[in-house]
């Protein structure tokens, strides 16, 4: 699948003119598709399940978003104090819905379905049909940077406003940006082989020292580029911080934990799963409580984002993370998909809407072609797995 | 070559990292039964599925000849039009449609399009005669049992006029009584109306009954083929199978019993489904440990059942009664539970109730008892990896490697990836619900193995068998399971097949013995 992406960057890179790749473009880039990333991992989450998928997110997150704009605006509460229970609104959501799920047992595909009309429907109720204005810690999550430390100090040495033939060329580069980038890719490498002398020294199987330092180069090599064309722009985005964070720490759990492993036997046979211990009602509670947190967060972002609250957001979100998760090789049976394939998934679909974007392709159209690809990259997908299996 | 109606010569097919059939020539001659044995694995349903089309014309290398001309089929309804029938030991029925209709299922009496219900149900019930199942044609499949589904298999068959007839383990999940219903009705279509069959089967008894010739596949090659007018001993078939003299079918075992570890005091369930239909009817058992204990009965007799219900509620309505471990009254109201008190069930049907199929053989193994490789909540995969190779070593795993997914294990080698998980849980109790099911003799042996190093290491085994032969060679005392209740309990030494069987019979009093 990341072929797919590289594909994708590289077409839509020819196709725009180069407008892609510029700093500022892949930095709005991560602003902008923050939401599809932040739902397409709790998505991945329901999916896993069994199949299962969650449509009331696009709902949902124009819920939290009202709840945001009622807290802060009209109730003139702090912005922390409104951030934090226009998320917790998600969550009872998400509890709300897990609870019907898992223990009344109505499929999730119709439980959903009336929270799609339900949360959209509260959040009309709330915002009467006005937009309201969000301001400070709101903005800052949405649009900020973390501050350049050492502002008009580090050139662009690399003279890649130059080879891209940039508008505005940036004269300096932001510093923070460029330390994090350095100082994040030196601690990954140090981590690769450090932890494998320690797996060596217990005893454990290592992989060979060739694949480990190939695996550190060509990381230290994505990171500091990615932080240098991010330093020619704004910086580190605080969204970024956010979605490294999710993302950290949910594929820890998904793949190194026992709850992560219970929701992938559930996934691959939940008759052999629940006959083995695992307690399969509570594992549905807490995946679709999980989404309407995330949803939660996606909300919170998408708000601070448009700086506003507005009864029409959030539509389509749903299918924009179902995609997402798809064409990062969910399976529709379950048991099969990871957050590294929704965070692909994703941005797949974030290249794809950015480049038919800059290059002014119809609204309409620009559908047409999602719907395609999705269908497309799934059919891919199935086809090469079933290549490998026998006979 | 006329007296052969098949000639499959030099048939060669791999699949990625394994060569399936290994230059294979097998040869049927008209009208008789040819019965093909072999161990899981050696090749015998991948050979079928070469003749009826399955694995197309062009994904082997040889050839088929059938009634003289050669075959290149591109699937099943080419072998089909061609007069060959293929029966799966997965019935392919659909369970919410009537027999009629799932016996014209895709060979439906229709003209443009349109179907004739009249000719169907008429045609219907003269085929359902002919193989002697004796129900209505309006009789939904799913409220049949096993057996009798069989038979609509085989109307099913008929329907497409075969002339050679193909029945993959037919009587694995059928009790005596329909086997050998079965058995003769194949001799009756074979004898009276020249159908050719073919019969793969581990049961090496009714094999020997009915084939009239015996060909042996090992490892992807035929071994030989045995000609059976006079009648041969399984032991000779077994030796063509292994490659070696089996001369016990069971090992050899001095049981070292200890104290009562696990009691079942007044033991009652309800039907799921029908809260009133008694399917428990007061069942009180007790074990003991480095014990094995059998649990003898027909199917549908209610062990699996019982076995189900107590472990940890898992299948059942209203269920009363006492559950002792060393000494304690334990309540098990979920599978947590159970496995939390020392229980392990090893189910029996392991490929849909077992296996994470998706997930490879570590994975599986360390399912039940997670905790034991983790640190609170996170999993020490290297630590996993270990485990995984231990059991894979010990009981002789066949696999590339604890990486392989267990989708892709032979019969056999998955059973002990189930046995493994559940001796990886650590339990007291252990009960195998038919633990050795469709399964060769080489890897029932070593399975057999397997349970008595429990048994000496102070396990408790209870073990659900519907094969006697099984019970009397394994087990050191038995309980006889009919109708939800325990008709009767004796010391192994003591019992004979006979005496079983006619205990069953005579509590029956006056049903037809247990079977669905």
């Amino acid at each position: 699948m990341i072929i797919a992406l590289v594909v994708i960057i590289i077409f839509f890179g020819f196709v725009t003119g180069g407008r892609l790749i510029w700093p500022r473009n892949i930095s709005m880039l991560v602003r902008q598709n923050a939401y599809v990333l932040i739902l397409a991992i709790g998505m991945m989450l329901c999916i896993l399940t069994g199949g299962n998928v969650d449509l009331s997110v696009g709902s949902l997150v124009a819920l939290v978003s009202a709840m945001s704009g009622l807290m802060s605006a009209t109730l003139g509460l702090p912005s922390w104090l409104a951030i934090i229970i226009s998320i917790i609104t998600g969550l009872l959501a998400g509890l709300w819905q897990g609870f019907w799920i898992a223990y009344v047992r109505v499929p999730p595909f119709i439980t959903t379905l009336a929270g799609m009309l339900v949360f959209r429907g509260l959040n009309n109720i709330i915002l009467n049909g006005k937009t309201l204005p969000l301001s400070g810690l709101y903005v800052t999550i949405g649009t900020g940077s973390v501050p350049d430390i050492a502002p008009n100090t580090v050139p662009d040495f690399l003279h890649i406003g130059d080879l891209l033939q940039l508008q505005n060329k940036p004269e300096y580069l932001n510093v923070t940006m460029l330390i994090v980038g350095l100082a994040l890719s030196v601690a990954y490498v140090l981590f690769l082989f450090l932890n494998r002398k320690s797996k060596k020294m217990r005893g454990y199987e290592v992989a060979s020292l060739r694949s480990v330092i190939a695996k550190a180069v060509s990381f230290f090599i994505v990171i500091n580029v990615f932080a240098y064309w991010l330093a020619m722009d704004e910086g580190l985005p605080i969204m970024l911080i956010l979605l490294a964070v999710l993302y950290v720490a949910y594929t820890f759990i998904t793949t190194k934990t026992i709850p992560g492993r219970h929701l992938y036997a559930m996934g691959g046979n939940i008759k052999a799963a629940e006959l083995s211990g695992v307690n399969t009602r509570k594992m549905m509670f807490l995946v679709y409580s999980n989404m309407g947190l995330l949803a939660g967060v996606a909300g919170v972002v998408t708000a601070g984002r448009l700086m506003a609250a507005s009864p029409n957001v959030g539509v389509n979100f749903e299918l924009d993370a179902i995609g997402a998760c798809f064409i990062g090789g969910a399976s529709a049976y379950g048991g099969v998909g990871t957050i590294w394939g929704a965070v692909v998934g994703a941005f797949i679909m974030g290249v794809m809407n950015n480049g038919m974007s800059i290059i002014g392709l119809n609204v309409f159209l620009q559908s047409v072609a999602k719907g395609l690809v999705v269908l497309l990259a799934v059919a891919f997908d199935m086809y090469s797995k079933s290549k490998s299996r026998l006979g | 070559m006329s007296e052969y109606i098949l000639s499959m010569q030099n048939i060669t097919k791999e699949f990625p990292g394994v060569i399936a059939l290994d230059n294979v020539t097998f040869q049927v001659k008209k009208g008789e039964i040819h019965a093909l044995v072999g161990e899981n694995g050696a090749g015998k349903s991948t050979l079928m599925n070469v003749l009826s089309g399955i694995y197309p014309y062009g994904s082997y290398t040889g050839s088929v000849f059938y009634k003289g001309g050669e075959c290149r089929f591109r699937n099943i309804r080419d072998s089909e039009a061609a007069g060959i029938a293929i029966i799966h030991q997965e019935l392919a029925l659909s369970p919410f449609m009537t027999i009629a209709e799932n016996i014209f299922l895709g060979n439906e009496r229709a003209r443009n399009g349109i179907i004739n219900w009249d000719e169907t149900n008429r045609e219907a019930v003269r085929l359902m005669k002919k193989v002697g199942l004796n129900e209505k044609h309006t009789t939904l499949v799913k409220n049949i049992g096993v057996g009798k589904q069989q038979l609509v298999e085989i109307a099913k068959a008929l329907s497409k006029n075969c002339e050679l007839l193909i029945l993959d383990e037919p009587t694995a999940a059928l009790n005596d009584e329909d086997s050998n219903h079965l058995l003769d009705l194949l001799q009756t279509l074979n004898k009276e109306h020249g159908m050719t069959c073919i019969l793969i089967s581990h049961k090496l008894h009714e094999v020997i009954k009915i084939a009239d010739s015996i060909t042996v596949l090992r490892d992807g090659r035929t071994i030989e083929t045995l000609d059976n007018t006079v009648r041969v001993s399984e032991n000779r078939i077994i030796k063509g199978m292994v490659g070696r003299e089996l001369t016990d079918r069971f090992p050899k075992h001095t049981p070292r019993i200890g104290e009562t570890c696990f009691e079942i005091r007044n033991w009652v369930v309800h039907d799921p489904i029908d809260e009133d239909r008694v399917v428990i009817d007061n069942v009180s058992m007790y074990f003991r440990k480095g014990e094995i204990v059998g649990l003898a009965g027909l199917m549908g007799a209610g062990r699996t059942e019982l076995a189900m219900s107590v472990f940890g509620r898992s299948y059942g309505r209203k269920i009363s009664g006492t559950l002792i471990k060393d000494g304690k009254e334990i309540t098990l109201n979920n599978v947590g539970q159970a496995i939390a008190n020392g229980i392990a069930y090893v189910t029996e049907d392991r490929k849909t109730a077992g296996l994470i199929h998706i997930q490879d053989i570590k994975q599986n193994i360390t399912l039940a008892n997670l905790k034991a490789i983790a640190k609170g909540p996170v999993i020490n995969e290297d630590e996993e990896i270990i485990v995984g190779k231990d059991y894979r070593e010990r009981f002789n795993i066949k696999s590339s490697g604890v990486f392989q997914k267990v989708g892709n294990l032979s019969g056999g080698n998955q059973q002990k990836v189930v046995l493994s998980k559940w001796i990886f849980a650590n339990p007291d109790v252990l009960i195998l619900d038919e633990p050795t099911r469709g399964i060769d003799v080489g890897a029932k042996y070593e399975i057999y193995k397997i349970i008595l190093q429990l048994a000496d290491a102070g396990k408790c085994i209870i073990m659900i068998s519907s094969e006697l032969p099984e019970i009397l060679g394994i087990t050191d005392r038995l309980y006889i399971i009919n109708e939800g209740r325990v008709v009767g309990e004796m010391m192994t030494s003591e019992a004979s097949q006979e005496d079983i069987m006619s205990t069953i019979i005579k509590s029956s009093a006056g049903r037809q013995g247990g079977h669905i």
